[in-house]
């Protein structure tokens, strides 16, 4: 990553790309169950809940390539480190959501470590939807209240479709955690490991600061009481133990990344990155 | 072209249907937030049901058809998030639709939410049953939830209300 001088539309480029980008890597996190869900059904389920972060992904993107065209040409030139990117800026091209989704690399994507985690099993993958859907929903009631009128847009829009993610994994949360003897089992080692990636969601980066400061962001401090009694809640009804205090991973929002981003993006990347352009 | 009035854009714009579920029109839907004329130029404002409906684009593309091949020279596709879209602007009509179409229509208002665990009651759009069960809250598409007829034995699809 370079280091730009900061200013209000960077800071709401930042801001857009954080959000686009947890939504865009979960969603294709959960779409590698397309074909392989448990059940027919929930297969259906979980691969909608796919389409919908992937939807919200493009209005974040949206936003996003809008606010970057609109920076002075200095500010663009070295934002993106890709030089594929860098090319196209050069040429004097305008870029889009394909572009952000597409072109970048790794540590250009400022997404949570918590959504690249890989599946596992359903408890794991489960879990993983739970931890953020909580998140999301309280983000989401928040973000509406933005000064800037596109995300608070958004915000409004996804949050409808946050509601039904939430009561979703809640219940297979619960399901599983209250289930048989294996099913418990697996959700406590599920819910023990994942559960070092949940303090990222509430650290604040210079843009959810900056953001935060203009009336335009969420306080990610003011949620997280509401995100830990929710998940107190629902982990109690599974009879599931939250786990102590611990030490938390970081550095998705800042672009450092655990070894699995690498391999999404090789997947997801591959065909726009040899075949440029292409359709079908 | 003609003078044309909003009136009869609407009017033709009630010929464009959903590809997902045909037997709606993007009226009966409530998609349609607006239609802005200007001589022989036309900008209509929709608003996506779901955000990531793949239906969105060819929709656009079906109304952006429809009013070229009625000689507009312009025909402008305005996309608008908020207010956001809600089953409460699908038209009474269109829910009758729905229900002849095999699928129940949308069974209450949007804004009172459901507990965990909770399902609406939604009778069978073939029998009238409403001894039903909730399969998976979601179905084929982003709208639309799948239940069982207990009476019947027939699966079916709801309208899910959004």
């Amino acid at each position: 990553m370079t280091n730009q001088p900061i200013n209000k539309s960077t800071n709401q480029l930042i801001y857009a790309l954080q959000l686009a980008d947890n939504a865009l890597i979960l969603g294709h996190r959960i779409s590698e169950w397309c074909g392989h869900g448990p059940v027919l059904e929930q297969d259906i389920a979980i691969t909608n809940t796919a389409l919908d972060h992937l939807g919200q992904a493009r209005s974040f993107y949206q936003f996003a390539a809008n606010v970057f065209n609109a920076l002075p040409a200095d500010q663009k030139a070295n934002f993106f480190s890709s030089p594929v990117l860098q090319n196209k800026i050069a040429a004097g091209e305008n870029i889009d959501e394909d572009d952000l989704a597409y072109l970048r690399d790794g540590w250009d994507f400022r997404n949570v470590l918590l959504v690249e985690q890989p599946n596992k099993d359903w408890a794991f993958t489960v879990i993983r939807s739970f931890f953020y859907d909580a998140y999301n929903f309280y983000f989401y009631t928040e973000l509406q209240k933005s000064k800037v009128a596109e995300l608070a847009a958004i915000a409004e829009k996804s949050l409808k479709e946050v509601t039904y993610h939430l009561r979703w994994s809640s219940e297979w949360v619960i399901r599983l955690g209250d289930g048989t003897d294996e099913s418990h089992e697996r959700m406590q080692e599920a819910v023990n490991e994942r559960w070092a990636y949940t303090g990222e969601l509430f650290q604040m980066s210079e843009a959810d600061k900056a953001m935060l400061a203009e009336g335009m962001g969420v306080d990610l401090n003011g949620i997280k009481p509401l995100w830990e009694q929710r998940v107190a809640e629902v982990l109690q009804e599974a009879t599931i133990t939250m786990p102590a205090n611990t030490w938390m991973q970081e550095g998705g929002k800042e672009g450092r990344h655990s070894e699995h981003l690498g391999y999404i993006l090789a997947e997801l990347q591959f065909m726009q990155r040899a075949y440029p352009n292409m359709e079908w | 072209m003609q003078q044309v009035t909003k009136e009869q854009v609407y009017e033709w714009l009630s010929a464009v249907t959903d590809p997902e579920v045909p037997v709606l029109t993007v009226l009966d839907l409530g998609i349609v937030r607006n239609v802005a004329l200007n001589g022989d130029e036309v900008t209509v404002t929709i608003t996506p049901t779901y955000s990531g409906c793949p239906a969105m684009d060819v929709i656009g593309m079906s109304i952006r058809m429809a009013l070229l091949s009625r000689g507009f020279k312009k025909v402008t596709i305005e996309m608008q998030l908020s207010p956001a879209w809600t089953t409460d602007w699908m038209s009474e009509e269109g829910k009758q639709k729905l229900k002849e179409y095999g699928i129940a229509p949308p069974v209450r208002t949007s804004s009172s939410g459901l507990g965990l665990f909770e399902d609406d009651v939604v009778a069978c759009p073939r029998c009238g049953s409403e001894d039903t069960e909730l399969v998976s809250r979601f179905g084929p598409t982003s709208c639309k939830s799948l239940y069982k007829c207990n009476n019947c034995k027939e699966p079916f699809e709801h309208f899910k209300c959004h």
